[in-house]
């Protein structure tokens, strides 16, 4: 019992991470429907800034943590200006293989610069709590934690902020939207931003747990699919559903099915529910 | 009679977009459904030619029903439609984009590709043939070799029509002909949509303009907020009284 | 009628030329690292041709190639080295089996659209990758399977030379080549190319939309898993690596380079990108740092690729215009609605 329950809170910690991921991506979908391949190597940026932060320049976990947040957001705008913003009027696929080819360069520029080295963001939060025969870290529940308050301050800023829920405008309708006076673009780059420093957020927070490395995005990214995919493309809360369930199914499979398989267990997840449901769990409409 | 429709319903997601229809059309005549914006005269045309399931009731045609019978079928069958805005393939020719349109009538396979065999040229040259010959009756001969990219928005209307006959379908469904070209034309227009008729084909359009359909149906259905409020000949529809109200009900409110 | 004639005998000659360029290549003494990379990109090319045709023609962006692409290379080498079956015998059978694979891939698949598919057909990829990495006792795991057999000997032709296995591999895309023109200029290939424009029209008109579909992604399988046993058979070493989703994404840059939706692209393209690649060998496992934002570029500025380029450029001069506009595949016309 006291592993299923270790297995619970490990699921949760990686369903946050998912979470944080996977919300930018459907909110950037959301708003301009690109699929953002490069977002999950944000994510890896987002890694590699708070490393260096703290071991590079000594900063302190948060700062390292706040600073990634905001290079990554600037990073983000400058992707779509540069990438996304010129082909909003192109075919869709276009936008979609834009995507990729940003995500090359930023996987083979993190290669470049940084090597293909494994590293890890010193723990800072390693001590272990125990109760009721689970032990985990500080830094699990940190995750989860900060997870849920970034959760819920996005959504008091999509709902009670004017600029926020400017973006559910957009999202609800592009066209209308810019006939009422609201600036697509500027939403748009907004969105980014958003979405661009959870990424970034998400992986200061996952950094001292798992490992730092170029390719560290693809899997996450090729996950955060599954996870949107699953809510439904552009839903907020089908998002951090998604995110959990795919947590959590991923470490209760890693331990009752297979270690080995345990990321073909989201892929097969993701492969089910389609196969059931062609347009996913929460999708809108149908 | 050649369709017909018993309490066909249909619902959008708790909403009723069609209710309670019940309507026929007989061989070879040319019937409108009119109707102000939101209708339903969309959706009757989209469960009529297979594109959307109906929530209630029967589509039959030719006394066959029809519900559960995938899209494709239903073209095969003998049901042809245009589209609101009109679709047409690539920047080919206006020959090379009727081509296509005669695929359902040919047989051949992967393998009669490659190979090219006798039935992949035989049908190759038939739907060619069959291309030219609807080339002529649209009236489109002259312009064959044109890149469809260049034509007027008449010709890529007749374009269109012309796809859907190709298959000799015996009843053609027409959405919104006439949208988007001028008066002369919608003229034109008019006369190859008799012309169709007297080649045999039942029509069934949709159309705005209503003075245009007067002329030229031998009968209307109107639909309001998804229920047929009235059916009859050009002369009985102009004088109905839910009719006009419907119309004039709307504008009041606009 | 006239200019219709002279385009014909111009890209006669052309294509003539470009085949007599093939045939004499080893001939030349290019060396055989040359000889090397220009059958690792012919072998490419088969596989891109694959994508042309479920991508180019009928516009569905499949990115589970590369996992078919290893699925043929594995088949093909256990087929080889386990059950010692005849690179003769073998090639077609991993082919046929790829197909098999993808149809049922299809059936499933197929039911999504739009960015579903693509994520949904990265899903699959995804897992043969993974599943090839983990399935040691088969697979060999991360390890690979090292030693396959060379092609087998055709009565007195034997393989054993780099330049035999050139001629194998070059008659392998001709085939191909000739299979996807036969194909995508005949009522089958007009069918693709009208579901690409518009799934809609094309039901409308009485073509089973699912059944195509699967036939082209099953015909593009079948040469992506020929492409990877060819892989397979040459290198004689395979791993994981070639049916991660990075290759997928490789492919579709050779296409995109090349020009999707045309005969000569995937070839085109191909040969370019990895003769870029080759010439900028200190870019090595950097050559994404340059792949990425030529892709940007590709679909901002040249959405047809090269061969889209040439054939714009050819149609300027007034005597070609007509044959170059009817190959240019843009999206479909749309009138307007009131």
């Amino acid at each position: 019992m006291s592993l299923f329950i270790q297995q619970i809170v490990n699921g949760l910690t990686l369903g946050s991470i998912y979470c944080l991921v996977a919300l930018g991506l459907t909110l950037i979908y959301g708003i301009m429907e690109v699929p953002n391949f490069a977002h999950g190597h944000l994510y890896m940026v987002g890694a590699y800034v708070t490393f260096f932060g703290m071991t590079l320049y000594g900063l302190n976990y948060w700062v390292s943590a706040l600073v990634a947040g905001i290079i990554i957001a600037i990073l983000g705008v400058i992707t779509e200006r540069v990438v996304f913003n010129p082909l909003r009027h192109a075919p869709s696929s276009n936008r979609f293989i834009a995507a990729l080819g940003a995500m090359m360069f930023l996987e083979a520029a993190a290669r470049l610069l940084w090597g293909a080295d494994f590293r890890s963001i010193p723990p800072v939060y390693d001590k272990v709590l125990s109760f009721a025969g689970v032990r985990v870290t500080e830094q699990r529940v940190i995750v989860i934690v900060a997870a849920i308050l970034l959760i819920i301050a996005l959504n008091l800023f999509l709902k009670r902020t004017i600029i926020g829920s400017s973006i559910e405008a957009v999202a609800q309708n592009p066209d209308g939207s810019s006939l009422v006076g609201i600036n697509v673009n500027v939403v748009g780059m907004l969105t980014f931003a958003i979405a661009s420093f959870l990424a970034a957020v998400a992986a200061a927070l996952a950094g001292p747990i798992f490992l730092v490395f170029p390719t560290m995005g693809e899997l996450i990214i090729m996950k955060a699919f599954v996870i949107i995919v699953i809510g439904g493309m552009g839903s907020i809360p089908g998002a951090i559903v998604g995110g959990y369930i795919l947590g959590l199914t991923e470490s209760l499979g890693a331990t009752y099915i297979s270690m080995d398989y345990k990321d073909v267990i989201a892929f097969l997840v993701l492969v089910i529910i389609l196969t059931i449901k062609p347009t996913g769990l929460f999708a809108k409409g149908v | 009679m050649i369709l017909e429709t018993k309490a066909l319903g249909r619902d959008f997601g708790g909403l009723t977009a069609l209710n309670d229809i019940n309507f026929a059309i007989d061989d070879q005549e040319i019937v409108a459904i009119i109707g102000p914006n939101g209708a339903g005269k969309s959706t009757f045309f989209n469960v009529i030619s297979g594109f959307y399931p109906p929530s209630r009731g029967t589509v039959s045609f030719r006394n066959q029903n029809m519900t559960g019978t995938p899209t494709h079928i239903f073209a095969r069958l003998g049901i042809a439609r245009t589209f609101q805005t009109t679709h047409l393939f690539y920047n080919g020719s206006v020959l090379d984009n009727l081509i296509v349109g005669y695929r359902q009538k040919t047989k051949m396979g992967l393998f009669d590709a490659i190979l090219r065999t006798p039935r992949a040229r035989r049908e190759e040259a038939d739907s060619r043939e069959k291309a030219q010959e609807v080339l002529n009756f649209i009236g489109l001969a002259g312009i064959s070799t044109e890149p469809v990219a260049n034509i007027s928005q008449e010709s890529a209307k007749r374009l269109a029509i012309g796809l859907a006959l190709i298959s000799e379908p015996r009843l053609l469904l027409l959405d919104e002909p006439a949208a988007g070209i001028n008066h002369n034309e919608t003229k034109g227009l008019v006369e190859l949509i008799r012309k169709i008729r007297s080649h045999g084909t039942t029509v069934c359009l949709i159309e705005h303009k209503v003075q245009m359909v007067m002329g030229l149906a031998d009968r209307i259905m109107v639909l309001n907020y998804g229920s047929k409020i009235a059916e009859g000949s050009p002369t009985d529809i102009g004088s109905n009284q839910k009719v006009i109200e419907a119309y004039l009900g709307r504008a009041h409110h606009a | 009628m006239l200019s219709k004639n002279q385009k014909f005998k111009w890209s006669w000659l052309f294509y003539l030329a470009v085949l007599i360029l093939a045939f004499i290549f080893p001939a030349l003494n290019p060396g055989s690292y040359y000889i090397q990379v220009v059958s690792l990109a012919f072998i490419y090319a088969i596989a891109v041709y694959g994508l042309n045709l479920i991508e180019g023609y009928m516009g569905q962006l499949s990115l589970a190639q590369a996992g078919l692409f290893g699925f043929g290379a594995y088949a093909a080498a256990l087929l080889t080295m386990k059950l010692q079956l005849s690179f003769w015998l073998a090639v077609p059978l991993a082919s046929v089996l790829t197909a098999v694979v993808a149809f049922f891939i299809g059936l499933i698949s197929f039911r999504t659209r739009g960015h579903y598919f693509v994520i949904f057909t990265l899903c699959i990829g995804v897992i043969i990758n993974l599943v090839i990495q983990k399935w040691d006792a088969v697979t060999g795991g991360m390890n690979g399977l090292i030693g396959i057999p060379k092609p087998t000997p055709l009565g007195p032709i034997s393989f054993d030379s780099l330049k035999a296995q050139y001629y194998l591999i070059l008659v392998f895309l001709l085939l191909t080549v000739f299979v996807m023109y036969r194909l995508v200029n005949s009522l089958i290939g007009r069918t693709f190319v009208s579901i690409r424009n518009s799934e809609e029209l094309a039901a409308a008109l009485g073509i089973n939309v699912m059944k195509n579909k699967i036939l082209a992604f099953c015909v593009a399988a079948f040469f992506t898993g020929m492409a990877g046993s060819l892989y397979a058979a040459f290198i004689r070493f395979i791993g994981p690596d070639i049916s991660s989703p990075t290759l997928t994404f490789e492919f579709l840059l050779y296409l995109l380079a090349g020009g999707q939706a045309s005969i000569a692209g995937p070839i085109v393209g191909t040969l370019l990108m990895s003769g870029l690649t080759e010439s900028l060998q200190f870019l090595r496992d950097y050559r994404l740092l340059l792949f990425g934002p030529l892709l940007i570029l590709i679909v901002k500025f040249l959405p047809m690729g090269i061969v889209g380029l040439i054939h714009k450029l050819a149609s300027r001069s007034p005597f070609r215009r007509s044959a170059a506009k009817s190959l240019n595949p843009s999206k479909t016309v749309k009138g307007e609605g009131l």
